[in-house]
């Protein structure tokens, strides 16, 4: 078995842009080019969606690790959802060092939807990357303690 | 608006001590707009909390909720019927808002999440800048609009200093200087002349001076023997 047909228990988060990433994984999946099964996808319609709370929740529920990956800089259909979306990973990413986990675990890459090879190579690029940093120690350390949202001031309101 | 940021993780993480029950308390006004302690923050803090406890082997449960309003009574009170629950309130309000939990509900421990900064506006995406200090007696009208309290790093009256150099302060090319504003404003404004009025010293009683400032307005008390 190769490299990237190796399984693992590893789950990394793949958000996809819907114009670019998710494209170029099917042109991958087209041109019969294998990527690592760790990589998970999720499409978005932009980049630009993904706020820091929802990469944080992913590490929350157990991900090893979390991409994004968004149209070519210039390129993005809703003008500069894959630059703010870069920026937030980079806030994501001091994020986790201050939580004690490796800023690694969390990256972005551009592409266009033509790209099939580079989708291939940047699943494969992370895969790696997780499987040297091993499994996230927040699956291992115990019980889930995921805190839920307190009823809304609203909702509150109307109990007065 | 109130500008405030967040105290960095370790320091909020500190003073939580033994806690085991947390409650992050988020503010859906001043705090949100300068995204310090709205829903997004409040949940990202509370992610962040989840999960640096639970890397230390510690099973803290830190819920999440955003009032309208931390510095109102009115807007904190829903808040009594869950806070059993906790062992400690985070506040992601302003300096207001911490007290404001702490008055009310005085068997709670309440920390502060944010340092307040100023009262200010935010002049482009990312960038928030002081424009008052509440010093109680506004000069605006004699200085064309611009606060050389807030703005004049010397809070001079009577500017500018020698330190003004090409429109910008002696302490920072990042800063302008205020003075430099106040003339460019009042000559737009064919008022220039009246910058020649020597203003007199400032009365700072109507500020900290004063000590701990205080509003009355009887036409808004309510009459005595009513139920507030």
């Amino acid at each position: 078995m190769s490299d990237t047909q190796q399984n693992s228990d590893l789950k990394i988060v793949a958000f996809c842009c819907q114009y670019c990433a998710y494209k170029a994984a099917d042109l991958a999946g087209s041109l019969r080019l294998q990527y690592p099964p760790e990589f998970r996808i999720i499409q978005v319609p932009c980049t630009g969606r993904i706020d820091t709370v929802e990469v944080l929740h992913a590490f929350e529920e157990g991900a090893d690790g979390v991409v994004t990956l968004g149209c070519m800089p210039g390129d993005c259909h809703f003008l500069e959802g894959n630059l703010r979306a870069r920026r937030r990973v980079e806030r994501v990413k001091k994020l986790l060092a201050e939580v004690g986990l490796e800023a690694e675990r969390v990256e972005m890459y551009n592409l266009s939807s033509a790209m099939g090879d580079k989708f291939v190579q940047y699943a494969t690029e992370m895969t790696e990357r997780i499987r040297k940093l091993g499994p996230s120690p927040l699956r291992h350390s115990g019980k889930h303690v995921a805190g839920t949202p307190v009823a809304g001031v609203s909702q509150m309101r109307e109990s007065l | 608006m109130i500008v405030a940021e967040q105290k960095p993780l370790a320091e909020i993480k500190s003073m939580l001590g033994e806690a085991k029950r947390v409650l992050v308390v988020g503010c859906g006004t001043c705090v949100t707009v300068c995204f310090a302690g709205g829903t997004k923050e409040v949940a990202e803090l509370a992610s962040t909390l989840r999960m640096s406890t639970q890397l230390d082997s510690k099973e803290t449960v830190v819920d999440e909720v955003v009032v309208q309003r931390q510095c109102e009574w009115e807007y904190i009170d829903p808040l009594l019927a869950t806070l059993d629950q906790y062992d400690l309130v985070v506040s992601l309000g302003c300096g207001v808002g911490v007290q404001t939990l702490a008055e009310r509900f005085p068997k709670i421990r309440v920390v502060p999440g944010l340092n307040t900064k100023f009262m200010g506006l935010p002049t482009k995406p990312g960038v928030w800048e002081e424009r008052c200090q509440a010093c109680g007696n506004c000069m605006l009208d004699r200085t064309g609009g611009v606060c050389p309290i807030s703005r004049c790093s010397k809070q001079l009256l009577n500017g500018p200093c020698g330190g003004s150099q090409d429109g910008k302060c002696e302490i920072s090319e990042d800063v302008p200087c205020a003075w430099q504003l106040i003339w460019e404003r009042m000559t737009s404004l064919g008022r220039e002349q009246e910058l020649l009025k020597v203003q007199p010293p400032k009365d700072w009683t109507t500020s900290r001076d004063g000590g701990p400032r205080r509003i009355v307005r009887e036409d808004l008390q309510l009459p005595e023997g009513y139920r507030d």
